[in-house]
Protein backbone atom coordinates (compact mmCIF):
# COMPACT_ATOMS: atom_id res chain seq x y z
CA UNK A 1 0.00 0.00 0.00
CA UNK A 2 1.27 3.07 -0.87
CA UNK A 3 0.95 5.88 1.69
CA UNK A 4 -0.06 9.96 1.13
CA UNK A 5 -0.37 12.26 3.49
CA UNK A 6 -2.36 15.39 2.25
CA UNK A 7 -2.05 19.16 3.36
CA UNK A 8 -5.09 20.23 5.81
CA UNK A 9 -7.30 22.08 3.46
CA UNK A 10 -6.99 18.90 0.89
CA UNK A 11 -7.53 16.65 3.86
CA UNK A 12 -11.16 19.09 5.42
CA UNK A 13 -12.11 18.99 1.22
CA UNK A 14 -11.84 14.90 0.80
CA UNK A 15 -13.16 14.54 4.59
CA UNK A 16 -10.29 12.18 5.68
CA UNK A 17 -8.16 11.96 9.05
CA UNK A 18 -4.90 11.11 8.57
CA UNK A 19 -2.97 9.20 6.19
CA UNK A 20 -4.23 8.00 2.45
CA UNK A 21 -3.41 4.40 2.06
CA UNK A 22 -3.89 3.74 -1.67
CA UNK A 23 -2.71 0.22 -3.78
CA UNK A 24 -1.47 1.48 -7.33
CA UNK A 25 -1.65 -0.73 -10.50
CA UNK A 26 1.68 -1.29 -11.91
CA UNK A 27 5.05 0.87 -11.04
CA UNK A 28 4.78 3.55 -8.44
CA UNK A 29 4.73 6.98 -9.78
CA UNK A 30 3.34 10.66 -9.33
CA UNK A 31 1.11 10.09 -12.18
CA UNK A 32 0.12 6.63 -11.17
CA UNK A 33 -0.46 7.79 -7.49
CA UNK A 34 -1.76 10.77 -8.17
CA UNK A 35 -4.52 9.31 -10.65
CA UNK A 36 -5.16 6.57 -7.78
CA UNK A 37 -5.66 9.28 -5.19
CA UNK A 38 -7.95 11.55 -7.72
CA UNK A 39 -10.47 7.92 -8.74
CA UNK A 40 -10.89 7.47 -5.00
CA UNK A 41 -10.99 11.19 -3.60
CA UNK A 42 -13.25 12.99 -6.92
CA UNK A 43 -13.50 15.97 -5.40
CA UNK A 44 -9.67 16.27 -5.43
CA UNK A 45 -9.53 16.64 -9.04
CA UNK A 46 -7.72 19.74 -9.79
CA UNK A 47 -6.58 20.75 -6.77
CA UNK A 48 -2.88 19.20 -6.83
CA UNK A 49 -2.34 19.43 -10.75
CA UNK A 50 -4.28 21.10 -13.77
CA UNK A 51 -7.12 18.91 -14.81
CA UNK A 52 -6.71 19.50 -18.69
CA UNK A 53 -2.56 19.25 -18.76
CA UNK A 54 -2.25 17.46 -15.14
CA UNK A 55 1.17 19.58 -14.65
CA UNK A 56 1.74 20.40 -10.99
CA UNK A 57 0.01 23.40 -9.66
CA UNK A 58 2.17 25.95 -8.92
CA UNK A 59 1.98 26.02 -4.63
CA UNK A 60 1.82 22.48 -4.67
CA UNK A 61 4.96 20.30 -3.64
CA UNK A 62 5.74 16.77 -3.51
CA UNK A 63 8.00 15.56 -0.78
CA UNK A 64 9.46 11.89 0.06
CA UNK A 65 12.35 10.35 1.77
CA UNK A 66 13.35 13.91 2.68
CA UNK A 67 14.33 15.01 -0.81
CA UNK A 68 12.34 17.62 -2.97
CA UNK A 69 10.66 15.34 -5.96
CA UNK A 70 8.58 18.24 -7.18
CA UNK A 71 10.66 18.54 -10.01
CA UNK A 72 11.06 15.01 -11.06
CA UNK A 73 9.28 14.02 -13.97
CA UNK A 74 5.51 12.82 -13.35
CA UNK A 75 6.27 9.00 -14.64
CA UNK A 76 9.81 9.06 -13.03
CA UNK A 77 9.74 6.16 -10.29
CA UNK A 78 8.86 7.38 -6.88
CA UNK A 79 11.73 5.95 -4.20
CA UNK A 80 11.57 2.76 -3.39
CA UNK A 81 10.56 3.09 0.01
CA UNK A 82 7.41 5.11 -0.70
CA UNK A 83 6.65 1.77 -3.53
CA UNK A 84 7.00 -0.46 -0.45
CA UNK A 85 4.73 1.72 1.88
CA UNK A 86 7.70 2.26 4.35
CA UNK A 87 7.61 6.11 3.71
CA UNK A 88 5.08 8.55 2.96
CA UNK A 89 4.52 10.71 -0.16
CA UNK A 90 3.96 14.08 1.30
CA UNK A 91 1.76 16.55 -0.96
CA UNK A 92 2.60 20.27 0.32
CA UNK A 93 0.93 23.53 0.05
CA UNK A 94 3.77 25.50 0.14
CA UNK A 95 4.45 28.66 2.21
CA UNK A 96 3.41 31.26 1.22
CA UNK A 97 -0.07 33.34 1.42
CA UNK A 98 -1.11 35.84 4.49
CA UNK B 1 -42.93 33.39 10.55
CA UNK B 2 -41.21 34.32 7.96
CA UNK B 3 -37.57 34.92 8.10
CA UNK B 4 -34.23 35.61 6.17
CA UNK B 5 -30.90 33.85 5.67
CA UNK B 6 -27.90 36.31 4.65
CA UNK B 7 -25.03 34.50 2.74
CA UNK B 8 -21.92 36.02 2.94
CA UNK B 9 -18.94 34.51 1.17
CA UNK B 10 -15.15 36.48 2.42
CA UNK B 11 -11.42 35.71 1.98
CA UNK B 12 -11.43 33.40 4.66
CA UNK B 13 -14.69 31.59 4.27
CA UNK B 14 -18.80 31.55 4.23
CA UNK B 15 -20.63 32.46 6.95
CA UNK B 16 -24.55 32.04 7.01
CA UNK B 17 -26.51 34.64 9.31
CA UNK B 18 -29.96 33.77 9.95
CA UNK B 19 -33.05 35.57 11.58
CA UNK B 20 -37.04 35.35 12.03
CA UNK B 21 -38.43 38.51 10.08
CA UNK B 22 -37.94 41.09 12.52
CA UNK B 23 -34.36 41.17 11.78
CA UNK B 24 -33.12 42.18 14.47
CA UNK B 25 -31.65 38.74 16.90
CA UNK B 26 -29.38 37.40 13.79
CA UNK B 27 -27.67 33.07 14.60
CA UNK B 28 -24.16 33.30 13.14
CA UNK B 29 -22.88 29.90 11.35
CA UNK B 30 -19.43 29.62 10.08
CA UNK B 31 -16.58 29.53 8.70
CA UNK B 32 -17.49 27.28 6.66
CA UNK B 33 -14.73 25.93 4.30
CA UNK B 34 -12.24 27.98 6.25
CA UNK B 35 -9.16 29.72 5.04
CA UNK B 36 -10.82 29.43 1.35
CA UNK B 37 -11.95 32.65 -0.46
CA UNK B 38 -15.61 32.34 -0.61
CA UNK B 39 -16.45 35.06 -3.70
CA UNK B 40 -20.28 34.28 -3.77
CA UNK B 41 -22.49 32.10 -2.44
CA UNK B 42 -26.50 31.85 -3.82
CA UNK B 43 -29.52 30.43 -3.30
CA UNK B 44 -31.69 28.23 -5.77
CA UNK B 45 -34.81 30.95 -6.06
CA UNK B 46 -37.06 28.17 -6.91
CA UNK B 47 -35.38 25.90 -3.96
CA UNK B 48 -34.08 28.03 -1.26
CA UNK B 49 -32.75 24.94 0.55
CA UNK B 50 -30.04 24.51 -2.49
CA UNK B 51 -27.37 26.66 -2.38
CA UNK B 52 -24.17 26.90 -4.70
CA UNK B 53 -20.88 28.27 -3.11
CA UNK B 54 -17.51 29.04 -5.22
CA UNK B 55 -14.63 27.87 -2.91
CA UNK B 56 -11.10 28.77 -4.43
CA UNK B 57 -7.63 30.03 -3.56
CA UNK B 58 -3.86 30.33 -5.14
CA UNK B 59 -2.70 27.13 -3.80
CA UNK B 60 -5.45 24.58 -4.66
CA UNK B 61 -7.88 26.19 -7.48
CA UNK B 62 -11.41 25.91 -7.91
CA UNK B 63 -14.14 23.83 -6.06
CA UNK B 64 -17.60 24.85 -6.30
CA UNK B 65 -19.65 23.41 -3.59
CA UNK B 66 -23.22 22.77 -3.63
CA UNK B 67 -25.67 22.51 -0.37
CA UNK B 68 -29.35 21.12 -0.59
CA UNK B 69 -30.25 22.07 3.38
CA UNK B 70 -29.60 26.14 3.27
CA UNK B 71 -26.16 25.74 4.16
CA UNK B 72 -25.94 22.93 7.15
CA UNK B 73 -23.87 20.69 5.42
CA UNK B 74 -22.05 20.49 1.78
CA UNK B 75 -21.13 18.38 -1.34
CA UNK B 76 -18.60 18.90 -3.64
CA UNK B 77 -19.68 19.23 -7.33
CA UNK B 78 -17.66 20.02 -10.39
CA UNK B 79 -14.91 22.03 -10.81
CA UNK B 80 -13.94 21.17 -14.66
CA UNK B 81 -13.92 25.02 -16.38
CA UNK B 82 -12.53 24.23 -19.62
CA UNK B 83 -13.27 27.17 -22.38
CA UNK B 84 -14.76 25.83 -25.92
CA UNK B 85 -12.55 24.89 -28.63
CA UNK B 86 -9.13 26.70 -29.12
CA UNK B 87 -9.58 29.89 -26.58
CA UNK B 88 -7.49 32.20 -28.33
CA UNK B 89 -6.36 35.63 -26.45
CA UNK B 90 -7.68 38.93 -25.17
CA UNK B 91 -5.47 41.77 -24.84
CA UNK B 92 -3.19 41.87 -21.58
CA UNK B 93 -2.45 44.82 -19.40
CA UNK B 94 0.39 46.44 -21.74
CA UNK B 95 -1.54 45.41 -25.01
CA UNK B 96 -0.20 42.06 -25.85
CA UNK B 97 -2.51 39.62 -26.77
CA UNK B 98 -2.81 36.89 -23.75
CA UNK B 99 -4.10 33.40 -24.00
CA UNK B 100 -7.69 33.04 -21.98
CA UNK B 101 -6.64 31.35 -18.80
CA UNK B 102 -9.31 30.39 -15.93
CA UNK B 103 -8.59 31.91 -13.09
CA UNK B 104 -12.03 31.57 -10.81
CA UNK B 105 -15.51 31.53 -10.48
CA UNK B 106 -16.97 35.42 -9.56
CA UNK B 107 -20.61 35.10 -9.38
CA UNK B 108 -23.25 32.34 -9.82
CA UNK B 109 -26.93 32.36 -10.76
CA UNK B 110 -29.20 30.00 -9.84
CA UNK B 111 -31.73 29.74 -12.27
CA UNK B 112 -35.39 31.17 -11.94
CA UNK B 113 -36.90 27.69 -12.12
CA UNK B 114 -34.83 24.85 -12.17
CA UNK B 115 -32.48 24.21 -9.21
CA UNK B 116 -30.26 22.03 -11.08
CA UNK B 117 -29.35 25.33 -13.77
CA UNK B 118 -27.13 27.53 -12.66
CA UNK B 119 -25.35 30.10 -14.50
CA UNK B 120 -21.60 30.50 -13.61
CA UNK B 121 -19.63 33.72 -14.41
CA UNK B 122 -15.87 33.15 -14.22
CA UNK B 123 -11.95 34.63 -14.89
CA UNK B 124 -11.29 35.37 -17.28
CA UNK B 125 -14.16 36.40 -18.54
CA UNK B 126 -16.48 33.72 -19.96
CA UNK B 127 -19.94 32.23 -18.89
CA UNK B 128 -20.71 28.89 -17.83
CA UNK B 129 -23.63 26.59 -17.30
CA UNK B 130 -24.51 23.51 -15.25
CA UNK B 131 -27.87 21.88 -15.80
CA UNK B 132 -26.79 19.10 -13.36
CA UNK B 133 -26.49 20.98 -10.24
CA UNK B 134 -23.32 21.75 -10.92
CA UNK B 135 -21.45 19.20 -11.52
CA UNK B 136 -20.46 19.33 -14.84
CA UNK B 137 -20.23 22.93 -16.83
CA UNK B 138 -20.28 24.11 -19.81
CA UNK B 139 -18.90 27.57 -21.36
CA UNK B 140 -21.86 29.14 -23.44
CA UNK B 141 -18.90 30.50 -25.83
CA UNK B 142 -21.26 32.83 -28.12
CA UNK B 143 -20.04 35.96 -25.51
CA UNK B 144 -16.42 35.60 -25.19
CA UNK B 145 -16.54 34.33 -28.73
CA UNK B 146 -17.93 37.87 -29.61
CA UNK B 147 -15.92 39.29 -32.21
CA UNK B 148 -14.72 42.43 -29.82
CA UNK B 149 -13.41 39.15 -27.36
CA UNK B 150 -9.80 39.68 -28.38
CA UNK B 151 -9.53 43.27 -27.80
CA UNK B 152 -11.22 42.76 -24.22
CA UNK B 153 -8.67 44.32 -21.12
CA UNK B 154 -8.89 42.97 -17.01
CA UNK B 155 -9.31 45.76 -14.95
CA UNK B 156 -7.31 45.97 -12.11
CA UNK B 157 -8.81 43.38 -10.25
CA UNK B 158 -8.63 41.09 -13.11
CA UNK B 159 -11.05 40.14 -16.34
CA UNK B 160 -13.61 38.75 -14.58
CA UNK B 161 -17.44 38.73 -15.56
CA UNK B 162 -19.05 39.27 -12.30
CA UNK B 163 -22.71 40.05 -13.23
CA UNK B 164 -25.27 37.86 -14.34
CA UNK B 165 -28.79 39.26 -14.22
CA UNK B 166 -31.49 36.81 -15.60
CA UNK B 167 -34.86 38.89 -17.31
CA UNK B 168 -37.47 36.96 -15.96
CA UNK B 169 -40.61 38.52 -18.12
CA UNK B 170 -38.43 37.15 -21.28
CA UNK B 171 -37.72 34.10 -22.08
CA UNK B 172 -33.82 33.34 -23.44
CA UNK B 173 -32.94 37.03 -22.68
CA UNK B 174 -29.75 37.22 -19.87
CA UNK B 175 -27.54 40.24 -18.96
CA UNK B 176 -23.84 40.11 -18.41
CA UNK B 177 -21.26 42.17 -17.32
CA UNK B 178 -17.54 42.33 -17.71
CA UNK B 179 -14.60 44.27 -16.08
CA UNK B 180 -13.36 46.20 -18.17
CA UNK B 181 -14.97 45.24 -21.19
CA UNK B 182 -18.76 46.14 -20.63
CA UNK B 183 -22.21 44.80 -20.48
CA UNK B 184 -23.91 42.32 -23.32
CA UNK B 185 -27.33 40.72 -23.94
CA UNK B 186 -28.48 37.63 -25.04
CA UNK B 187 -31.92 37.44 -26.52
CA UNK B 188 -31.81 33.74 -27.16
CA UNK B 189 -30.72 31.62 -24.02
CA UNK B 190 -26.87 32.94 -24.31
CA UNK B 191 -26.15 31.14 -27.78
CA UNK B 192 -24.95 35.10 -29.17
CA UNK B 193 -24.14 37.84 -27.50
CA UNK B 194 -23.54 41.67 -28.49
CA UNK B 195 -22.55 44.65 -26.23
CA UNK B 196 -25.18 47.10 -24.83
CA UNK B 197 -22.99 49.97 -23.64
CA UNK B 198 -23.92 52.99 -25.99
CA UNK B 199 -24.51 55.90 -23.87
CA UNK B 200 -21.38 55.21 -21.84
CA UNK B 201 -18.63 57.74 -21.09
CA UNK B 202 -15.31 56.04 -19.83
CA UNK B 203 -12.75 59.15 -19.50
CA UNK B 204 -9.76 56.42 -18.51
CA UNK B 205 -10.11 54.71 -22.21
CA UNK B 206 -8.83 55.82 -25.85
CA UNK B 207 -12.30 56.61 -27.27
CA UNK B 208 -14.43 57.47 -24.21
CA UNK B 209 -17.47 56.07 -25.41
CA UNK B 210 -16.42 52.81 -27.49
CA UNK B 211 -18.54 49.77 -28.06
CA UNK B 212 -16.45 47.95 -25.25
CA UNK B 213 -13.76 48.56 -22.76
CA UNK B 214 -15.74 50.39 -20.17
CA UNK B 215 -15.02 49.03 -16.93
CA UNK B 216 -19.20 48.48 -15.42
CA UNK B 217 -19.02 47.34 -11.83
CA UNK B 218 -22.41 46.05 -11.12
CA UNK B 219 -26.35 45.82 -13.04
CA UNK B 220 -29.41 45.55 -11.26
CA UNK B 221 -32.57 45.40 -12.60
CA UNK B 222 -36.26 45.15 -10.68
CA UNK B 223 -38.06 41.56 -11.80
CA UNK B 224 -41.00 43.31 -12.68
CA UNK B 225 -39.52 45.51 -14.92
CA UNK B 226 -36.54 44.28 -16.49
CA UNK B 227 -36.51 46.64 -19.31
CA UNK B 228 -34.95 49.53 -16.70
CA UNK B 229 -31.26 48.97 -16.06
CA UNK B 230 -29.67 50.55 -13.29
CA UNK B 231 -25.61 50.31 -13.65
CA UNK B 232 -22.80 51.63 -10.99
CA UNK B 233 -19.70 51.86 -13.51
CA UNK B 234 -16.17 52.57 -12.16
CA UNK B 235 -17.25 56.06 -12.40
CA UNK B 236 -21.36 57.25 -12.90
CA UNK B 237 -24.45 55.71 -11.86
CA UNK B 238 -26.15 54.90 -15.36
CA UNK B 239 -29.70 53.81 -16.06
CA UNK B 240 -31.32 51.81 -19.22
CA UNK B 241 -34.59 51.98 -19.92
CA UNK B 242 -34.71 49.93 -23.19
CA UNK B 243 -33.03 46.76 -21.65
CA UNK B 244 -30.03 48.23 -22.35
CA UNK B 245 -30.15 49.97 -25.70
CA UNK B 246 -29.08 53.48 -24.21
CA UNK B 247 -27.73 54.64 -21.35
CA UNK B 248 -28.19 57.72 -19.35
CA UNK B 249 -26.00 59.31 -16.11
CA UNK B 250 -28.62 59.86 -12.79
CA UNK B 251 -25.41 59.94 -10.72
CA UNK B 252 -27.20 63.43 -9.66
CA UNK B 253 -26.02 64.84 -6.26
CA UNK B 254 -23.87 61.92 -4.99
CA UNK B 255 -21.10 62.87 -2.94
CA UNK B 256 -18.97 60.34 -5.58
CA UNK B 257 -20.68 58.73 -8.29
CA UNK B 258 -17.97 55.96 -8.04
CA UNK B 259 -18.54 52.25 -6.51
CA UNK B 260 -18.92 49.27 -6.90
CA UNK B 261 -22.46 47.97 -5.48
CA UNK B 262 -25.61 48.83 -7.01
CA UNK B 263 -28.83 47.27 -5.91
CA UNK B 264 -33.05 47.92 -6.56
CA UNK B 265 -35.74 47.78 -3.67
CA UNK B 266 -38.10 44.43 -4.06
CA UNK B 267 -41.22 46.34 -3.97
CA UNK B 268 -40.36 50.18 -5.38
CA UNK B 269 -38.67 49.76 -8.94
CA UNK B 270 -37.81 52.97 -8.68
CA UNK B 271 -36.15 53.20 -5.30
CA UNK B 272 -32.53 52.25 -6.01
CA UNK B 273 -29.17 51.54 -3.59
CA UNK B 274 -25.74 52.18 -4.13
CA UNK B 275 -22.63 53.05 -2.12
CA UNK B 276 -20.55 56.00 -3.06
CA UNK B 277 -16.46 55.44 -2.79
CA UNK B 278 -13.46 57.79 -3.54
CA UNK B 279 -11.16 57.08 -6.06
CA UNK B 280 -8.61 57.22 -7.67
CA UNK B 281 -7.28 54.03 -5.82
CA UNK B 282 -8.67 54.90 -2.28
CA UNK B 283 -11.73 53.06 -2.46
CA UNK B 284 -12.69 53.83 1.07
CA UNK B 285 -15.92 56.33 1.37
CA UNK B 286 -15.29 60.36 1.41
CA UNK B 287 -14.50 62.08 4.57
CA UNK B 288 -14.36 58.57 6.11
CA UNK B 289 -18.25 58.14 6.73
CA UNK B 290 -19.88 55.25 5.83
CA UNK B 291 -23.28 56.09 3.65
CA UNK B 292 -25.37 54.21 1.53
CA UNK B 293 -27.40 56.55 -0.86
CA UNK B 294 -31.11 55.84 -1.68
CA UNK B 295 -32.93 57.24 -4.49
CA UNK B 296 -36.53 56.72 -4.81
CA UNK B 297 -36.73 58.61 -8.01
CA UNK B 298 -34.95 56.10 -10.39
CA UNK B 299 -31.55 58.17 -9.89
CA UNK B 300 -30.38 61.65 -9.80
CA UNK B 301 -32.27 62.67 -6.63
CA UNK B 302 -29.92 60.95 -3.74
CA UNK B 303 -30.61 60.91 0.09
CA UNK B 304 -27.54 59.93 2.22
CA UNK B 305 -28.67 57.01 4.42
CA UNK B 306 -26.52 57.13 8.13
CA UNK B 307 -28.23 56.81 11.14
CA UNK B 308 -26.37 53.29 13.03
CA UNK B 309 -23.41 53.75 10.17
CA UNK B 310 -20.01 54.75 11.17
CA UNK B 311 -19.88 58.53 10.11
CA UNK B 312 -16.50 59.41 11.28
CA UNK B 313 -12.65 57.08 10.77
CA UNK B 314 -14.29 54.81 8.54
CA UNK B 315 -12.11 53.44 5.73
CA UNK B 316 -13.61 50.17 4.23
CA UNK B 317 -14.87 49.11 0.73
CA UNK B 318 -18.05 47.91 -0.39
CA UNK B 319 -17.15 45.25 -2.95
CA UNK B 320 -19.41 44.91 -5.79
CA UNK B 321 -21.02 41.25 -4.97
CA UNK B 322 -21.50 42.78 -1.55
CA UNK B 323 -24.96 43.96 -1.26
CA UNK B 324 -28.54 42.82 -1.37
CA UNK B 325 -32.58 43.01 -0.13
CA UNK B 326 -34.85 40.67 0.90
CA UNK B 327 -38.44 40.67 -0.19
CA UNK B 328 -40.41 40.92 3.42
CA UNK B 329 -42.03 44.55 3.88
CA UNK B 330 -40.56 46.47 5.23
CA UNK B 331 -38.02 45.47 3.11
CA UNK B 332 -34.46 44.49 4.65
CA UNK B 333 -31.12 45.71 3.12
CA UNK B 334 -27.90 44.46 3.41
CA UNK B 335 -24.10 44.95 2.77
CA UNK B 336 -20.89 43.58 3.90
CA UNK B 337 -17.18 45.40 4.04
CA UNK B 338 -13.91 44.91 3.58
CA UNK B 339 -13.16 45.75 7.24
CA UNK B 340 -15.61 42.35 7.71
CA UNK B 341 -18.63 43.95 8.91
CA UNK B 342 -22.27 43.19 7.29
CA UNK B 343 -24.72 45.94 7.96
CA UNK B 344 -28.29 45.21 7.83
CA UNK B 345 -31.19 47.64 7.81
CA UNK B 346 -34.85 45.89 8.41
CA UNK B 347 -36.85 49.33 7.24
CA UNK B 348 -35.55 50.34 3.64
CA UNK B 349 -32.44 51.86 4.91
CA UNK B 350 -33.48 54.24 7.00
CA UNK B 351 -31.53 53.06 9.87
CA UNK B 352 -28.83 50.11 10.53
CA UNK B 353 -27.09 47.52 12.61
CA UNK B 354 -24.70 45.39 12.21
CA UNK B 355 -24.82 41.78 12.49
CA UNK B 356 -21.15 40.82 12.79
CA UNK B 357 -18.64 43.29 13.03
CA UNK B 358 -15.20 41.10 12.87
CA UNK B 359 -15.76 39.09 10.00
CA UNK B 360 -12.95 38.67 6.98
CA UNK B 361 -13.03 40.69 4.27
CA UNK B 362 -16.39 40.63 2.69
CA UNK B 363 -16.17 39.69 -0.47
CA UNK B 364 -20.16 38.81 -1.66
CA UNK B 365 -23.49 39.24 0.06
CA UNK B 366 -26.79 37.30 -0.80
CA UNK B 367 -30.37 37.06 1.10
CA UNK B 368 -32.82 34.76 0.96
CA UNK B 369 -36.49 35.45 1.68
CA UNK B 370 -37.72 32.77 3.91
CA UNK B 371 -41.36 30.85 4.52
Amino acid sequence: MIRIVLPAHLRTLARLDGEVELSVDGEVTQRSVLDALEARYPMLRGTIRDRSSQERRAFVRFFACEQDLSHEPPDAPLPAPVAAGAEPFLIVGAMAGG
Amino acid sequence: MSGVRVLVGTRKGAFVLTADGKRDRWDVSGPHFGGWEIYHVKGSPVDPARLYASQSGGWFGQQIQRSDDGGKTWESAGNEFSYDGVPGTHQWYDGTPHPWEFARVWHLEPSLDDPDTVYAGVEDAALFRSVDGGQQWQERAGLRGHASGPSWQPGAGGMCLHTILLDPLNPGRMFAAISAAGAFRTDDSGKTWRPVNHGLKSEGIPDPDAEVGHCVHRLAMHPARPEVLYMQKHWDVMRSDDAGESWHEVSGNLPSDFGFPIDVHPHEPDTIYVVPIKSDSEHYPPDGKLRVYRSRTGGDEWQALTDGLPQRDCYVNVLRDAMAVDSLDSCGVYFGTTGGQVYASADAGDSWAPIVRDLPAVLSVEVQTLP
